[in-house]
């Protein structure tokens, strides 16, 4: 086995660069976009600006042709002139919508920018509409603005409006483990057959597929974080008497091994239980990424923040591929949630936290990094440029947790690497943008 | 509150990062909350720009929402002005810094920055993205026209000059009707004095009045600019917008009046295909094909006219979300006998598609969504518009060469005439049965027939979410008229369904319509045949 305790201190203590500027980043409202696919009788309504609107629908891009569960309450002036008018308003909208899409079960209505800052109290909201159609609806609501919210954060906003709802469950029981944030189906099935051949259950997963069948929770629970954004639904959690299991997040190998061990340990699983339990599929995964070690060993590679997740994955970078750290930028550092995470990075990181784009471009300019983890306004660019990204985006919308998905998550990285080599030839003609200027060469390594 | 599943427009700062993208030497300051900056994957991502939009975002959060969000502002405004040192600035608020009112403009005034700041209001709750294009372009060539130039009278033999003006970031197909229409004046022995937002910077703005005439290509950008234009300058513009080979012919009779030259050696040389085409045997089987036009009104009045007049199509429905134009569309569907739609709700389109069943979908992207769903064939005429309408290849939709892609582009999704003219006479098929696709495009998706209300025994080739969905549509379409639909005999179902699917749906609707008329609660076979009798007069 992997020895999860690291030979030195890691990054436990390490100095942070705390910035503050303009930041490229999105608000939690793109949460939306697969919270909706995994919750398949949810609905989010966002209730904000055709900003809102055209922001899902940009990010969504081609997937909002399969009807989508989504929807915006668009603000207009005539609601901005007074607020008693507003509630009408949305009490209208939603009555029309849960007329057209009956099949719903369950409605977020969605805050945004525009409704926080003229305070439109969603939560009374949803308490009067949760009880206009109860039982066929709930209705419960918060807030994925950008003011409150970054990217991933929308889905910790979300999880912890659902906390309250969850159905209490027996305190005399015996211990129960759930598994709190969104991972795809397939990843979900891969840990809920490990669990069972370790012998734990039962075992429920947070966000469940279905809105009805939300898992219990109380002092017999203990929940494992799949995702590294969810400090406030840990906090919620927590409050009904659930007790978080600390683990780094199970990515990689060594990250999947030490995540289930955690849960071995809390459920008092034997040494030998485990190894025969995950031995197949952790040797799979080794041999697989030992053949793609050679492709990112050495490589620089430099993160922008976007996701939280940007640590754990710098971390399965340099100890399962031997890739070196140029930056890894977080929009938010969790220090406790993030404890493991740290111990386990190399000594001397350079770790920031939150952004002033331009200075973390000059930065990595200066870098010069093999490769740069980044989102789709600085991708291109920086390509033009010379350098080699990956959009951050893509580790949140492909299944990269858990052993078999180990040399995926690798391949993700290695892919714009081999990319770039294949394509032979400058990248004259790429700056013949809209602006119309002219074709000039680049420089490119 | 308005539910919206779909938006045809951003909101209209993204109209101002247009007009920025397109320009040289510009910086855009936008006080806007953390998250907004998603609007730069628009240019990075669709038009796949290979620099950053020219936009500082202040990117404020809550916790600054309690501090000064002022001060914020004029920092990030002074930064920018540091580190791009442009030219000229544009400062405005998103939405959401609309209603905290730090007021952009004063604050940016008190910075006292040596180059001209052109301060936006756009209101968000009130206007959309083209409004925001068209106010930001009309405020820039405002401001930064240089009121002193004027243009000196022509002497006989001297050439004509003209701006060009509309293409903007973003724009459909902006960049390749900029370089036919370019070359179309320059054939014509006119020079171009600005081509702008595209390409333009504040230099070559303050010339601008150095010109005799205006080219307006996009109205829903310059109408308002070249409006002023007109009144300070005294320069007239075009009206015609050339898309399509007939009004290729009169924008250029157009521009030959305003720029005093002969253009019949340019129409006479023109490279166009597309009316040869047209009357080729092979397009025979296009006439009277029924068509569903919507998009932006300055596309929409085109495509209506190609359809009618150089395809031979029906023009049963037309529409636009440009409100600002809604005179100019509810006029081109007059030409046509039809009423037009002017609605940004997406669903109000899907009903009323759904309800004429035309044989053709001429729309934007969302229209490909709604034509999807209920098995039309579509074509992509006007944004908003994905990355696939950003594409690699020279395909204008202006002048010759644009009427010939247009052909090209429309027709591509129908099914070809064999084809057709076989499905009419043989069913059953294995491979080439009613419902798959044409098979020139594959032909393996198979698509709704002409979704059945009340159909018993629904065909089991199709995909009965798809089939669903699309009798959801009619269903829905038919409710709204509120109106009791007769039943279908099982056996004028099963006659309904010998209907190349094309057309099913319309025979659908008339002979509905016709049972309804009639005061009948059954349709047989009989009433089949005499409503097809009836409409055919």
């Amino acid at each position: 086995m992997i020895p999860i305790r690291a030979a030195s201190a890691g990054c436990s203590d390490a100095p942070v660069l705390r910035e503050r500027g303009q930041r490229e980043v999105f608000c939690g409202l793109t949460g939306i976009i697969w919270l909706h696919r995994k919750i398949q009788d949810a609905f989010f309504l966002v209730v904000g600006s055709r900003t809102c609107a055209h922001l899902i629908q940009s990010a969504a891009g081609v997937m909002i042709f399969a009807e989508p569960r989504f929807a915006t309450a668009i603000i207009d002036e005539r609601d901005l002139a007074g607020l008693a008018d507003c509630n009408d308003e949305l009490d209208r909208v939603v009555t029309r919508l849960i007329e057209r899409r009956p099949e719903i079960k369950l409605l977020f209505l969605v805050g945004s920018c525009p409704s926080e800052v003229i305070k439109l109290d969603l939560s009374r909201a949803a308490q009067r509409l949760s009880n206009r159609f109860n039982p066929g609806v709930r209705v419960l609501n918060y807030s994925g603005s950008g003011i409150e919210t970054t990217f991933t954060q929308g889905e910790d906003a979300c999880l912890a409006s659902l906390v309250p709802s969850l159905p209490a469950s027996d305190k005399a029981a015996p211990a129960e483990l759930m598994v709190v944030g969104t991972l795809a189906d397939v990843v979900e099935d891969q840990f809920a057959r490990l669990f069972q051949q370790l012998g734990i259950g039962p075992v429920r997963f947070f966000p469940p597929r279905q809105a009805t069948q939300l898992p219990p929770v109380g002092p017999n629970t203990r929940f494992l974080l799949a995702q590294p954004f969810l400090a406030d639904t840990a906090l919620a959690l927590e409050a009904r008497g659930a007790q978080r299991l600390a683990a780094p997040f199970p990515l990689g190998v060594e990250g999947t091994t030490a995540w289930l061990q955690a849960a071995a340990s809390a459920f008092g699983v034997s040494a030998d239980t485990f190894a025969r339990a995950t031995a197949p599929a952790r040797e799979r995964a080794a041999a697989a990424l030992a053949r793609q070690r050679s492709q990112l060993a050495g490589q620089r590679i430099f993160f922008f923040p976007d996701s939280q997740l940007e640590i754990p994955l710098a971390r399965f970078l340099s100890r399962e591929l031997g890739m070196s750290l140029a930056e890894v930028g977080t929009p938010y550092l969790h220090r406790s949630h993030m404890a493991e995470e740290l111990a386990l990075l190399p000594e001397g990181t350079f770790l920031s936290e939150g952004q002033d784009v331009e200075k973390q471009l000059d930065r990595c300019r200066a870098a010069q990094p093999d490769i740069v983890v980044c989102g789709l306004g600085l991708a291109n660019p920086l390509e033009a440029e010379g350098l080699t990204t990956k959009w951050a985006i893509e580790l949140v919308f492909t299944p990269i947790q858990g052993y078999e998905q180990a040399p995926d998550l690798a391949e993700l990285f290695a892919r714009p690497l081999v990319r770039r080599t294949r394509l032979a030839g400058p990248v004259v003609g790429a700056v013949a943008v809209a602006a119309g200027t002219q074709p000039e060469a680049l420089p490119c390594n | 509150m308005q539910l919206t599943l779909w938006t045809y427009e951003g909101p209209p700062h993204v109209g101002a990062m247009r007009i920025a993208t397109a320009m040289k030497g510009v910086h855009y300051v936008l006080h806007a909350p953390q998250g907004d900056t998603y609007a730069d994957l628009l240019f990075t991502m669709i038009e796949r720009d290979a620099k950053r939009p020219p936009v500082t975002y202040t990117t404020f959060q809550a916790r600054d929402l309690g501090g000064d969000t002022a001060e914020l502002f004029k920092n990030a405004a002074r930064e920018a002005f540091e580190r791009f040192a442009p030219q000229a600035m544009m400062v405005g608020s998103s939405c959401t810094a609309e209603l905290i009112q730090d007021d952009p403009g004063g604050l940016c005034k008190a910075l006292d920055l040596p180059v001209p700041v052109v301060a936006l209001e756009l209101p968000s709750y009130q206007r959309k993205e083209n409004w925001g294009a068209a106010e930001t372009f009309y405020q820039m060539v405002r401001q930064l026209a240089d009121t002193s130039v004027r243009r000196a009278p022509r002497e006989a033999g001297q050439r004509a000059r003209c701006n060009i003006l509309g293409p903007a970031a973003l724009g459909f197909r902006h960049r390749d009707d900029l370089r036919e229409i370019t070359a179309l004046l320059t054939d014509m022995g006119i020079d171009i004095n600005v081509t702008a937002p595209l390409g333009a910077s504040p230099a070559d703005i303050a010339r601008i009045g150095d010109a005799d005439f205006n080219v307006v290509l996009y109205p829903e950008i310059a109408s308002v600019a070249a409006g002023w234009l007109k009144r300070t300058f005294g320069q007239p513009s075009t009206k015609v917008v050339p898309i399509g080979s007939g009004a290729t012919r009169d924008f250029i009779a157009e521009v030959a009046a305003l720029a005093g030259v002969d253009a019949s050696t340019v129409l006479d040389n023109a490279n166009a295909r597309a009316p040869w085409y047209a009357r080729s045997v092979d397009s025979t089987y296009l006439t009277s094909k029924r068509v569903f036009v919507f998009g932006d009104a300055t596309h929409v009045v085109a495509a209506a006219r190609i359809a009618q007049d150089e395809m031979g199509f029906t023009v049963v429905g037309l529409g636009t979300y440009s409100r600002e134009f809604a005179r100019e569309v509810r006029e081109a569907a007059a030409l046509y006998g039809v009423d037009a739609l002017i609605s940004d709700d997406y669903l109000d389109v899907e009903a009323r598609i759904a309800e004429l069943q035309p044989e053709l979908v001429l729309g934007s992207q969302m229209e490909r969504h709604i034509a999807k769903r209920l098995g039309i064939p579509c074509a992509v005429i006007s944004a908003p518009v994905h990355v696939q309408d950003f594409p690699a290849r020279y395909s204008p939709q202006m002048g010759f060469e644009g009427a010939n892609v247009l052909f090209d582009t429309w027709v591509h999704p129908l099914m070809m005439g064999l084809e057709e003219h076989l499905i009419g006479m043989f069913r059953g098929d294995a491979e080439f049965h009613e419902d798959a696709a044409p098979s020139h495009l594959g032909g393996s998706v198979s698509r709704p027939a002409a979704a059945p209300i009340s159909a018993p025994d629904s065909e089991p080739e199709l995909p009965e979410a798809v089939a669903a969905q699309a009798d959801a549509a009619i269903a829905a379409a038919a409710d709204s008229s509120a109106q009791v639909v007769a039943t279908w005999a099982a056996e004028a179902e099963k006659e309904l369904r010998k209907i190349p699917f094309f057309v099913r749906g319309k025979a659908r609707r008339n002979t509905e319509t016709y049972a309804r008329d009639k005061g009948l609660p059954v349709i047989t076979l009989e009433t089949l045949y005499d409503a097809k009798a009836h409409f055919s007069r």
